[in-house]
Order: C-alpha cells, then sequence, then structure tokens
C-alpha cells in the first residue's frame, strides 16, 4: 500500500501528490443544495456536474440534482452564453425549482464568460430566480466554492428592509453536514433565540424514505428567509474559510454584524458559540445545555486515560480540522501533525492564517508539531513514516496511509465514501463532541484489543 | 404498462417544443419488423436537461489510460479533475514488478490562477521531473483538462522535451473536456495515443505462445477480468495485454504479437481494435463475457478462430464443467428473480450486455439505452459508413493508420476470414438493437426527466445505472444496481461472477429493509371505537 512514498522529502513545486482538497465548484452545489426548491447549475462541461453529482451521492448516499451547461469546443470558442440560456430556459420549464443557481467552472472563468450579463439577458419566469457565484477551480479550494455561493445569496438576496433589526440570528454554518447543521440548529433553539440558517442543506441531503421520489425535499432555506437575513441583529459565521467572507459582506451590505467563531467542535468551541449567542441576545443557557455539557466533560475526565499523550496527525477541511485540534488537545492528546489542502489565507488577501492558528494552539499546550495549509496527503504520509503517530483522522482518503503505516483510523469530514452515518450524526456541539470520543476511543481501545497478548488482553479497560 | 407511440408522445409533450425535436430521435420503441430503426447518438447533449453524461477527460484519463498500473497519471489542470478521477472506479490491480502499481496515486499540477495567466508548461515539466525522482515509473501520462487547451499549454511539446531528458515513454493527451459530446471523445484519444506511441514499442516479434490474445475493452471492475482470464487460462490462451484493468504498460507496448484482439467494451476500444487490424493484420472478436450464454459463445467463438479440434474439444468440457458448478448455485436466486423487469442503462456496453445476464435469472429488461454510445453501438458497424461527421466528432483527430512494414501479418487468409465472418462476430458488432425484444425501448443519453417518467410508466422493478441516479428509484422503494461499479461487489463477469450477479440482484429484492418504508400510524387511525347505539333510556 502506497510502497512508492519515500522516507525521504524530495522538494516539491510542480503540483500536488495525492490531495487534501478539491475544487471551487463542489461547494458551490453543495451550498446551493442548501436552499430549498433550488437547482445548482454548473457552467462548464458536463464532466465538472458529473463528478460532483456523483461525487455527493457517494458522500451522502442520496440524490444530488445539478444541470449543466453541457459545452462543447464551439461554446469554449465563442462564449457560453447560448448555452447558458438555453439551461436556464431548460431548467424552468423541465424541472421548476424555484432558484437556479448557477456556479462556475475553470473552462467558464478561462474563457472569461460574464454570468450576470448572460442572466440579465436571459427571460427568467416571473416569480423565478436565478443566482451565480464565480467559482474558479484553479483558486482556493471546494471550501473557497461554498464559501462563493454563500456570498452569492447574501449579494443577490439579502435585504435591509426594517429600521430596526430583528431578535434574529443569521448562522452560516460552513461546509458541514446535515447532522451538523441540525445540531447547530437544536441548540440555538435550546437557547431561545430566532435564526436563520444558510446555506442548509438539512432536510434535502438526509431526506427520509418515504416511497417517493420529490426533486426538491422539505429542507433548505427559503428565499424569504434569505432576503430576510439583511434585517438580523447578528450573523455568526461558523468556520473562517467557508463562512466568513458571506457574514461580512452581509455586514457590509445590510448593516448585520458578523461575528466569526471556529466550527463548534468541542468543549471549547461548543462554550464559545453559546456565550456569543448568551452575550448577544442576552439569553441564559438552558439547563439542557448544561447539563449535555456536564454529561461531555464526565466522559472526558472519565476516560482520560484513553486519549492523554497519544500522538495524532489531522487533515481535512480547514475549519473542521481546526475545532478538531482544539478538541484532541483538550483531551490532552498530542495533534503533531495537521494538514489541510486548502490554502491557509483569503483569496487576494492574507495567506498563513490557518498555519498561526494552529501553531498557536500547539504552543499554548507545549506541544512541538507541523502544521501546514495547502498540503498534501504524500506529504502528511511521509511525516508519519518519518515520525509515526498513534491515530489518524481525516476523510475517507487516509484510509489507505493508515494501512500503509498500520494506524487506528477515525473518518471525519468531507468525503466519507466507505461509511455511512455521517450525514446524520453530528460531530458538532456537546452531542457530537460525545460521538467523537466515541469514534476515537473506539478506534484507539479495538487497536489495544487486538495488539494485546493473551495474558494482557482485558475485560475491562 | 407498456410504453406505445403515444405515450411516449405524452411524456416527451412536457418539454419545450426544441428539446423535444431533439430527444424523440434519441428514443425508439423497439419494433423488429421494420427493415432499419435509427436512433440519433453521440451528439450534444442540450444545455440544462440533467444528462449522466460525462466528459472526454473522464472518458480519457479516467476510463482508459487510469487503469493502467505501472505509468503514473499525471493530470494537467486544477485539481478536481485529477481528484474525482482517483479511486473512484473500482479498476483493480495487482503489480507485477513489487511497487510499481501507482493506482492509488493522485498527481495533478493544481494549476492555480497564476498558471492560467502565464501557462502552465514549466509546472508541468517539474512535475514530470517529480514524479521520475520519486516514483522512477516505467512511463508517464499527461493528460490536459479543460483550462490547458483554452490557454495554449503545448503538453505535447513538454512530454516530447521531456522524453528526452529522461529517456521514458512520456506521452500526452489532449483529453480536454470540452472535446467531443461525452466521454467517447476521451476514449478515442486515448485509444490513438496508446496505437501511436506504446503499442508496438516492445521488441516482441512472435507471440510468447501458442494463442496469443489481448483483450481490449476490460477494466477489471471488481475483478471482472481475473475471474474471465482464470478460464482463459485453463484454455491454454495466454493473455498478452488486457486494455486497460489491471493493465501495464509492459504488456501493452508488447500487444502487437498477438494473434487475436478480444473486444468486450466496444465503444470504448473498437478504435484500437481496428487499428490494430489494420497496422498489424490482426483481426478483432466481439466477446462478451457478461452472462452465462454470452460467455460460453465468446469461449466457442475463440475456439473456433483458431481452429484447433482440441482446444474446441477442451473449450465444451471446461463449459460443461463450469456450467455443472454454477447451475445449482443459481437456482435459489432464479426463483427470487423470476418473473421481474429492470431497465438497463449505463455507459457504452454494459447497456447491452448485462440484459442477456439479466435473462437468465428471469428478469427481462423493458428499457434499455447508452450514456455516451454511437449509433453503431445501437445498430451495428454496418451503419459506420452512413454515420455523417458533425463539428464535435470532427474535433477529435482520426489517426492514418498503414500496415506496419515489418510486422504486418495477416493472421488468417482472405477465405478463412469469410468463412468465419459468417459463423462469428470477427471484426464486427452488431450492435444491441437487434438483440431487444418488441415494444421495449431504447433510450439513448436518458436524462433524470426521462427516468422518472419511464419508470412511473413501465414500473420495472429493479433499476439499474449508476451513482448519480442510483438513488433516485430508491426513494420511489424501487431496487437500483449500479452496473458501472457493481455497488462496491463483483466481480461479474464469466461464470462465476453470474452468480454474484445473481445473489446481489436477489439481495436487493430479498432484503426485508424496504418493508419499513411505512410507518404503521400512516394505516391506522388514532382513535379506534365503536359508535354504540344511544340507549332509548338516554333519549328525552
Amino acid at each position: 500500500m502506497l510502497d512508492s512514498t519515500p522516507k525521504e522529502f524530495i522538494e516539491r513545486s510542480g503540483g500536488v501528490i495525492n490531495p487534501a482538497k478539491t475544487c471551487q465548484p463542489i461547494g458551490a452545489m453543495y451550498a446551493a443544495l442548501g436552499i430549498h426548491n433550488c437547482l445548482p447549475h454548473s457552467h462548464g462541461s458536463q464532466g465538472c456536474c458529473s463528478y460532483h453529482r456523483m461525487h455527493l451521492a457517494r458522500h451522502f448516499r442520496e440524490p444530488a440534482m445539478a444541470t449543466t451547461s453541457s459545452f462543447t469546443e464551439g461554446a469554449s470558442v465563442f462564449g457560453g452564453g447560448a448555452n447558458l440560456k438555453t439551461a436556464i430556459k431548460n431548467v424552468f420549464a423541465i424541472y421548476n425549482p424555484d432558484v437556479m443557481a448557477v456556479h462556475t467552472t475553470c473552462l467558464s472563468e478561462t474563457i472569461g464568460d460574464d454570468i450576470s450579463t448572460i442572466i440579465k439577458g436571459t427571460e427568467v419566469p416571473e416569480g423565478k430566480l436565478v443566482i451565480h457565484a464565480n467559482t474558479p477551480s484553479y483558486q482556493g479550494s471546494h471550501i473557497t466554492g461554498f464559501s462563493n455561493m454563500t456570498k452569492g445569496m447574501v449579494s443577490y438576496l439579502a435585504e435591509a428592509t426594517l429600521a430596526a433589526k430583528k431578535e434574529q440570528v443569521n448562522i452560516i454554518p460552513g461546509f458541514v453536514n446535515p447532522g451538523d447543521m441540525r445540531e447547530i440548529k437544536r441548540l440555538t433553539n435550546l437557547m431561545g433565540i430566532n435564526l436563520i440558517m444558510f446555506p442548509d442543506t438539512s432536510g434535502v441531503l438526509d431526506s427520509p424514505m418515504t416511497g417517493r421520489f420529490v426533486m426538491y425535499p422539505k429542507g433548505g432555506v427559503k428565499v424569504e428567509e434569505l432576503r430576510d437575513t439583511g434585517n438580523s441583529k447578528l450573523t455568526v459565521a461558523l468556520g473562517t474559510y467557508a463562512s466568513s467572507d458571506a457574514a461580512n459582506l452581509l455586514e457590509r451590505k445590510c448593516k448585520v454584524p458578523a461575528v466569526t467563531l471556529k466550527t463548534p467542535i468541542g468543549v471549547k468551541a461548543t462554550d464559545e458559540f453559546l456565550m456569543a449567542l448568551r452575550q448577544s441576545f442576552i439569553k441564559e443557557v438552558p439547563y439542557q445545555l448544561e447539563e449535555e455539557r456536564g454529561q461531555l466533560v464526565d466522559i472526558m475526565v472519565d476516560t482520560h486515560y484513553h486519549f492523554h499523550g497519544k500522538r495524532v496527525a489531522i487533515f481535512g477541511d480547514p475549519d473542521i480540522i481546526t475545532g478538531l485540534t482544539e478538541f484532541v488537545l483538550s483531551l490532552g492528546m498530542k495533534p503533531v501533525y495537521v494538514l489541510t489542502g486548502t490554502p491557509g489565507g483569503t483569496v487576494g488577501g492574507p495567506q498563513g492564517i490557518f498555519e498561526k492558528e494552529i501553531a498557536s494552539m500547539l504552543d499554548e499546550a507545549g506541544i512541538e508539531g507541523k502544521v501546514k495549509a495547502a498540503g498534501d496527503l504524500f506529504r502528511l504520509h511521509q511525516w508519519i513514516k518519518n515520525e509515526p503517530v498513534d491515530l489518524l483522522i481525516g476523510n475517507t482518503y487516509g484510509k489507505y496511509i493508515a494501512r500503509a503505516e498500520d494506524i487506528p483510523f477515525v473518518r471525519v469530514g468531507f468525503p466519507i465514501l466507505d461509511r455511512s452515518m455521517h450525514p446524520y450524526l453530528p460531530v458538532v456541539g456537546y452531542k457530537g463532541a460525545m460521538r467523537l470520543l466515541e469514534l476515537i476511543g473506539n478506534a484507539l481501545l479495538d487497536r489495544a484489543d487486538r495488539d494485546a497478548g493473551d495474558e494482557d488482553f482485558e475485560l475491562v479497560m | 404498462m407498456a410504453v406505445d407511440e403515444k405515450v411516449l408522445e405524452e411524456i416527451l409533450n412536457s418539454y419545450p417544443a426544441k428539446v423535444k425535436r431533439t430527444r424523440k430521435k434519441h428514443i425508439l420503441l423497439r419494433d423488429s419488423s421494420l427493415d432499419r430503426q435509427e436512433i440519433e447518438a453521440n451528439t450534444r447533449t442540450i444545455p440544462g436537461i440533467m444528462t449522466n453524461r460525462g466528459c472526454a477527460f473522464a472518458g480519457c484519463k479516467g476510463v482508459v489510460l487510469g487503469p493502467i498500473k505501472d505509468m503514473v497519471h499525471i493530470v494537467h489542470g486544477p485539481i478536481g479533475c485529477a481528484y474525482y478521477s482517483w479511486l473512484t472506479r473500482r479498476n483493480k490491480a495487482i503489480p507485477e514488478e513489487p511497487g510499481k502499481n501507482y493506482l492509488t496515486y493522485c498527481v495533478s499540477t493544481d494549476m492555480q490562477e497564476s498558471d492560467i495567466v502565464f501557462g502552465g508548461e514549466k509546472k508541468l515539466a517539474r512535475m514530470i521531473d517529480e514524479v521520475v525522482e520519486i516514483f522512477k515509473p516505467n512511463a508517464i501520462t499527461i493528460s490536459a483538462t479543460c483550462p490547458v487547451g483554452l490557454i495554449g499549454d503545448d503538453i505535447q511539446a513538454v512530454a516530447r522535451a521531456a522524453r528526452q531528458k529522461h529517456g521514458l515513454s512520456i506521452t500526452a493527451y489532449n483529453c480536454e473536456g470540452y472535446k467531443g459530446v461525452s466521454q467517447s471523445a476521451g476514449h478515442h484519444i486515448a485509444n490513438n495515443g496508446l496505437l501511436e506511441w506504446i503499442v508496438g514499442q516492445g521488441d516482441w516479434e512472435e507471440p510468447p505462445g501458442k494463442y496469443t490474445i489481448n483483450m481490449l475493452g476490460e477494466y477489471n471492475i471488481g475483478g471482472d477480468s481475473w475471474e474471465v482470464e482464470r478460464v482463459l487460462k485453463e484454455l491454454g490462451y495466454h493473455v498478452q495485454a488486457t486494455l486497460t484493468g489491471n493493465g501495464s504498460y509492459e504488456d501493452i507496448k508488447n500487444a502487437h504479437v498477438a494473434e487475436l484482439n478480444l473486444v468486450q467494451c466496444h465503444r470504448s476500444i473498437n478504435y484500437i481494435a481496428d487499428m490494430l487490424e489494420k497496422k498489424y493484420g490482426t483481426p478483432w472478436l466481439k466477446v462478451n463475457f457478461i452472462g452465462i450464454r454470452a460467455t460460453c459463445e465468446s469461449l466457442r467463438n475463440m475456439a473456433l478462430y483458431f481452429g484447433d479440434e482440441d482446444l474446441i474439444r477442451r473449450t465444451e468440457e471446461v463449459i460443461a464443467r463450469e456450467l455443472a458448478e454454477i447451475e445449482p448455485q443459481l437456482e435459489p436466486y432464479r426463483k427470487i428473480c423470476a418473473g421481474k423487469t429492470t431497465f438497463c442503462f449505463v455507459g457504452g456496453s454494459r447497456g447491452h450486455h448485462y440484459q442477456g445476464l439479466y435473462e437468465e435469472i428471469g428478469i427481462q429488461t423493458t428499457l434499455a439505452g447508452y450514456e455516451f454510445a454511437h449509433r453503431d453501438d445501437y445498430e451495428g458497424r454496418e451503419v459506420i459508413p452512413d454515420i455523417k461527421p458533425d463539428a464535435d466528432s470532427k474535433n477529435i483527430p482520426e489517426l492514418h493508420v498503414v500496415p506496419d512494414e515489418r510486422r504486418y501479418r495477416p493472421k488468417l487468409s482472405r477465405e478463412r476470414t469469410e468463412e468465419l465472418k459468417d459463423k462469428i462476430p470477427l471484426s464486427n458488432y452488431q450492435g444491441m438493437n437487434i438483440t431487444m425484444k418488441d415494444g421495449s425501448l431504447i433510450v439513448d443519453d436518458m436524462n433524470h426527466y426521462e427516468t422518472e417518467e419511464f419508470i412511473r410508466t413501465l414500473k420495472p422493478d429493479i433499476f439499474s445505472s449508476g451513482i448519480k441516479d442510483k438513488y433516485v428509484p430508491h426513494k420511489m422503494g424501487l431496487p437500483s444496481k449500479q452496473l458501472h461499479n457493481y455497488d462496491y461487489s463483483g466481480p461479474y463477469a464469466g461464470f462465476r461472477g453470474a452468480v454474484n450477479f445473481a445473489r446481489d440482484i436477489s439481495m436487493s429484492f430479498a432484503t426485508p429493509t424496504w418493508n419499513f418504508i411505512d410507518p404503521p400510524w400512516k394505516s391506522r387511525p388514532l382513535l379506534e371505537g365503536t359508535i354504540e347505539k344511544p340507549s332509548q333510556e338516554g333519549e328525552a
């Protein structure tokens, strides 16, 4: 397994080997599926749309409906305007969504199609909407694409129509699973605060089996809600990379103050999320949540010896692994390698933010580790080969490294293609942290059981 | 319910007029009384109609080149295309030289905005150098993604320079996603490159043994080719090269020595089969190792081609033994499947191949079609001269192949060729339509709307297609089988594969999980009781 990965590092500048990221459009497609009655549309070659639908359908085990502009060589030479106009007409005539959310691809970006102008020049049926986001695949990653489509929702739809802001919060959950979005909504509801979550793929990509196929399941943020985000008192962006751009745009556009927090993975990040809501809305944290928190901390204390001092490698999307790093630190573990494929800054803005944030967490815990943004799994594997770890946490692609190096592996993040409960069961909030404890604990203890001699094989651990 | 012209018309009436006109030509109601039923295929998909089709890159790197195990396949472009074609197709492989299996590696130049603006050739050259240093592969391919062609990166020049620098086979494929109208364009581009730059590069002049064959268009999904080779090896065939499942550069470069080329997936590999015949005088035989009868027939046709009495006799013995082994295993599954119907909408050839296997376990195909086929895959190769090239097909270069001066050797005399052509599909494919029952539907490039409507109308018992439409029927309570990647099972080819298939299909009917769709409270009222007749005394 991965036999050709050498221990020795060579300087590389030709690209990536075994990526820890993918391209913008899939993130845009995922975000667009979080609008109620929305059909994502990929403006490019058919292959893009096909690959993204394939990957989303595999991760969620749900239909991932989307259309494409089906570029041919002619469109690539003369521009894709005619294709998009035809697509808009056909999408509304055949699939009748309320919203068509167009994202671009490296093809349509390279030839410079001006999507706003094409949309403006196309007849859209009464009451229907076409929105768009520019998502060139040669910048950022799928997380950037998610962020850009979420920004598109704000720029097309958010409006400040009231003199005074409403007692409601906008929450941008970031590129997380529907189960995580449900959990974030549950926490907010328990705080007694009205919320608009956008995008919201719960009820879309975790829709129930009913014996009936519906093109647009019940979930997703509604267009009226998206308009109303401009009237909210606060926007909480969960995750710097997937969520903060849209929140900042909303602040500029509609004067809704924006606060960016970590994806609420683990005790500290969940505490911070609830505290932000508590202080902004002057609402006390209810006992139910205090009880959940207490239960979580109780288990952490009771089982700390399963975790303490274990060396961990974590890879995946920056917002998720920032939360994961903080959480494993709170268990006394040592996240010695933290790597994301996504560039660790903003497009056209400052770089190195990711490395700085993780490095300061490690510093505080007195841990020496390697942190890398815009990295790849080839590099992560080499680090592990040189100084092994006790546990690997990441998406499904990590299983090859885990097998090659014979290390326990916990699947968290996107995509997970070989297991099935991740869309439903959250990793955020106190409940999500309990689930992570179970996943990590089971992986470590199953390994201890496997490796123990008969004389050391324990009934109670 | 069957579909007739009227029902079909009603379904198509929901389309805008232009879409209806186009889509109508892609749909046939099979009628064997007609001399010829022409279908439109391999033409542009209409934007916005939710096709299942992919692109030229997917067909070239994803399908044809990607499975070659001892080559490092570099993708030149932004990250996505390399990422999505990394380990997603279940083309299995075992390395022949220790460590020389690069299928678990995804190598991308990960083009950034500056590369798009200033060109990516230098970055690609650096990536080649790094790949040579790290992996020391036997050969390297470079596949282009959309922006490469648009910004004018000359990947052929980069490959040429790298060949000289490293003394390795480093070849480049201009399979930008916008070329052609589907994956099919990419198959053609990959076929051209393999024939021009790789097949024949080996120095063998003679086949290494008797009955040396190549297996073309077999991708070893779920281990299919291993099950077929188990039987072929026992019969004494030497499989020189498989294109491309579990295939290797080392084997393919000597593929010119084969005495016969087998063609499994006609769509993706017929170009190279045809060109091998022109260049080396080696005919090809259309085989089908999906289904028991088809497997037996393919084995018999191969034996007949070589015409060796001993081989013919041993073929019958092996067939008899294999049938005796699998028939009893199939029986319980046939009981579960009997009388059911299916849709079979797959890529290039499986839409045809799986119908026979379905039939053998008692399941009729009421609708079939291909995602990216050409007219010849439906109507047979005799229509090829009638297919008019259009703007999209003209963009794919046709190689002009001439007989190899040194190595061209007709494997059969003209008389023998003519004699065999009457008996076996030698260098010929009759297409799918001829095997389909009257009244069944043939749909090219079926889209989501048609999928939903045809399921509603024809009510199949199981749906077979790929991952993008798998969960649509599931939501309707209808079993759905992925015939691109076998739902992570297999092999389904050959004799033992048929049993695996029957087991998996039966499982999708027999699973108790379908029984829980309706919650009990949907069928039972909240309040239960009887209304008693008021007593006489109660009345005032």
